[in-house]
């Protein structure tokens, strides 16, 4: 069981920091987790450590693809509002 | 009719315009200070208002991770606690920033304060925040050292902080409050776990004044950065500068929230203001008060290279730097002389401030004239040396029969970027007169004829006739010159409606 990383991760590295197995390395275009190295941090912490600190919501998929933090969950804002306030902005 | 800069000797005697006998002067900030804290900050550009026309500072980019989120950051950009929000900086390892430092020093000399602040907390990547402190003292022990944090990891680095003579630390504080903590800040990192809310808020909250209290107990100086949030902490930042400052902060910088829908932060999607200029003026004169206030942040971006106010990071892009021979040991010598001549000059002032001061007309017998708003456009050296057209940022400033006090700088760029704080399309040339609000004088050194004529008729006098003038004799000259016109008589209505609002 392994957690990973995609593509709307912006490489700020705090995951890899805070990681107890090492499982997280810098690749292009952006940081990756070694499924065979990754516990899920079973033995270590309660929660996974690299999705309870990454900043980016979805950034982070658990075993069966689903977001570790869904939309909205870490900035506070309500999904409807920023895709709101985006296409305010590209009609401009 | 003798009018001095202030000085710091008359606090008695303070006008109208200003609240507290304690509000300091562009020159008197450090007025209060113990001399060994002012000797301290005498030439760094950040600290001292007058040491940022002379000396300059670059940021370098080698701390990516944060521990904490603030609603005015989108981590796709650089942190804006102390950063412009929508900038992404040139990451670096501690290794390249080494170089880059070193290369900027050698060619800019005036450089001499080197920071960490970003793009995510410098205290929340210890490793490559510390071996890039550690490499820089061996290698560059010219270059002051700083850094810049939320406070979160603070206590656990200060240990750490002082064995690097890592003497100036700013720390984010924009609330003592979790209430108000948990509508800033939606979540920290902390003891492995997220923590959501006023939970979170309050552990932060809790880190930082206790790392304000350990810093202060070792000896290292703090400046306390303030992000201004109507509606949220504005008035309660008061307080806030009330405690910092109890507890041995030297310095209190509020600065404006920066907030934009095309920024992506939440304050900017939901639309939360940021401060007019005035508001910041108010709460700043407000916490003067309290405090000796800082007006002349930049918010300058993580990576930023130069005199405050500009940014020459271009210059010294990593494939730039590679191609560069750099003899430091050189580069040193030649650095020492050129500070020397720097602080020479700055004493030079001082002593001059002095001597008008103890000159200066009793209280009595000053005009009891009113307070003016006048702005100039500078690019450093402390003169009026540049042309309106170029100007990016305006510095602010208050005169008064008492003298001459810096107020602020107003960025041009950041009222024209359209939305609902100005039309559609507005130009950049009314967005520098939107910026100059309040103002009833500008002072360049060149301006065109159609700006002219929109200045004049928005209230505010262009002047182009004291280019290369020392600031604020300019100023006081100008001063006079409306004095002697009759237009100190009475308050036109463009200000008084300001005043009013
Ligand atoms: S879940 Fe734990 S072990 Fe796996 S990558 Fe994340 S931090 Fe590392
Ligand atoms: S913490 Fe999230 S955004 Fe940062 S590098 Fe890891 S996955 Fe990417």
């Amino acid at each position: 069981m392994a957690l990973s990383i995609v593509d709307s991760c912006v490489n700020c590295w705090a995951c890899y920091d805070v990681c107890p197995s090492e499982a997280i390395y810098e690749s292009k275009p952006h940081f990756k987790i070694n499924a065979r190295k990754c516990t899920e941090c079973e033995g270590d912490y309660d929660q996974p450590q690299c999705a309870s600190i990454c900043p980016i919501e979805e950034a982070i998929l658990d075993a069966s693809g689903a977001p570790m933090n869904a939309l909205g969950t870490l900035t506070g804002i309500p999904p409807e509002k920023m895709a709101e306030a985006m296409r305010e902005i590209q009609s401009r | 009719m003798e009018l001095n800069v202030i000085g710091q000797d008359d606090h008695q005697d303070t006008g109208s315009s200003c609240s507290s006998g304690s509000c300091g002067s562009s020159n008197d900030q450090m007025g209060h200070l113990p001399q060994e804290i002012k000797d301290k900050v005498k030439n760094h550009p950040c600290y001292s208002e007058e040491a940022h026309h002379y000396f300059a500072r670059m940021h370098v980019a080698v701390a990516p991770a944060c521990n904490i989120q603030c609603h005015y950051c989108n981590r796709k950009y650089d942190c804006s606690n102390e950063s412009r929000p929508g900038v992404v900086s040139e990451l670096l390892t501690p290794e390249e920033a080494v170089m880059k430092t070193k290369a900027v020093a050698a060619n800019i000399p005036q450089m001499t304060v080197l920071g960490i602040a970003g793009p995510g907390d410098p205290l929340a990547n210890p490793e490559r925040t510390f071996s890039t402190f550690r490499m820089l003292s061996e290698q560059a022990p010219d270059i002051k050292l700083c850094v810049s944090t939320n406070g979160l990891a603070l206590p656990d680095a200060v240990e750490e902080l002082s064995k690097h003579n890592i003497d100036h630390v700013t720390i984010t504080i924009n609330t003592v409050d979790p209430e108000i903590g948990a509508k800033i800040y939606p979540w920290i990192y902390w003891n492995n776990k997220r923590i959501h809310g006023v939970k979170g808020a309050k552990i932060l909250i809790q880190q930082q004044q206790k790392g304000l209290e350990m810093l202060v107990a070792k000896g290292i100086l703090v400046k306390v950065n303030s992000v201004m949030i109507p509606g949220v902490n504005d008035e309660h930042l008061k307080e806030v500068s009330r405690i910092v400052k109890s507890k041995g902060a030297f310095l209190h910088n509020v600065m404006p929230l920066i907030s934009e829908a095309e920024h992506g932060t939440f304050y900017g999607v939901m639309g939360q203001r940021g401060p007019e200029p005035e508001e910041l003026q108010d709460l700043q004169d407000a916490c003067a008060g309290d405090m000796n206030m800082m007006r002349h942040c930049r918010q300058c971006r993580a990576d930023a290279v130069g005199l405050l106010g500009e940014d020459r990071g271009e210059e010294f892009t990593m494939d730039k730097i590679a191609a560069m021979d750099i003899d430091y040991d050189a580069a040193m010598k030649k650095r020492a002389v050129i500070h020397q001549g720097i602080l020479e000059e700055l004493d030079e002032k001082e002593a001059k401030r002095a001597r008008l001061a103890s000159a200066s007309v009793p209280a009595a017998a000053k005009p009891d004239t009113r307070p003016v708003l006048m702005a100039v456009a500078t690019s450093g050296g402390g003169l009026i040396n540049q042309h309106f057209g170029h100007a990016t940022e305006f510095l602010v400033y208050e005169v008064s029969p008492n003298g001459v006090r810096f107020i602020s700088h107003r960025k041009v760029d950041q009222y024209c970027i359209g939305g609902d704080t100005c039309g559609e399309k507005e130009s950049a040339l009314s967005g520098s007169i939107r910026a100059l609000k309040g103002c009833e004088a500008v002072l360049c050194s060149k301006i065109g004829y159609e700006p002219w004529s929109l200045l004049e008729d928005a209230g505010i006098q262009p002047n182009g006739e004291h280019a290369m003038e020392p600031i604020e004799e300019a100023i006081l000259a100008v001063y006079e010159e409306m004095r002697v016109d009759g237009r100190l008589d009475a308050t036109p209505a463009h200000v008084a409606e300001l005043a009013k609002a």
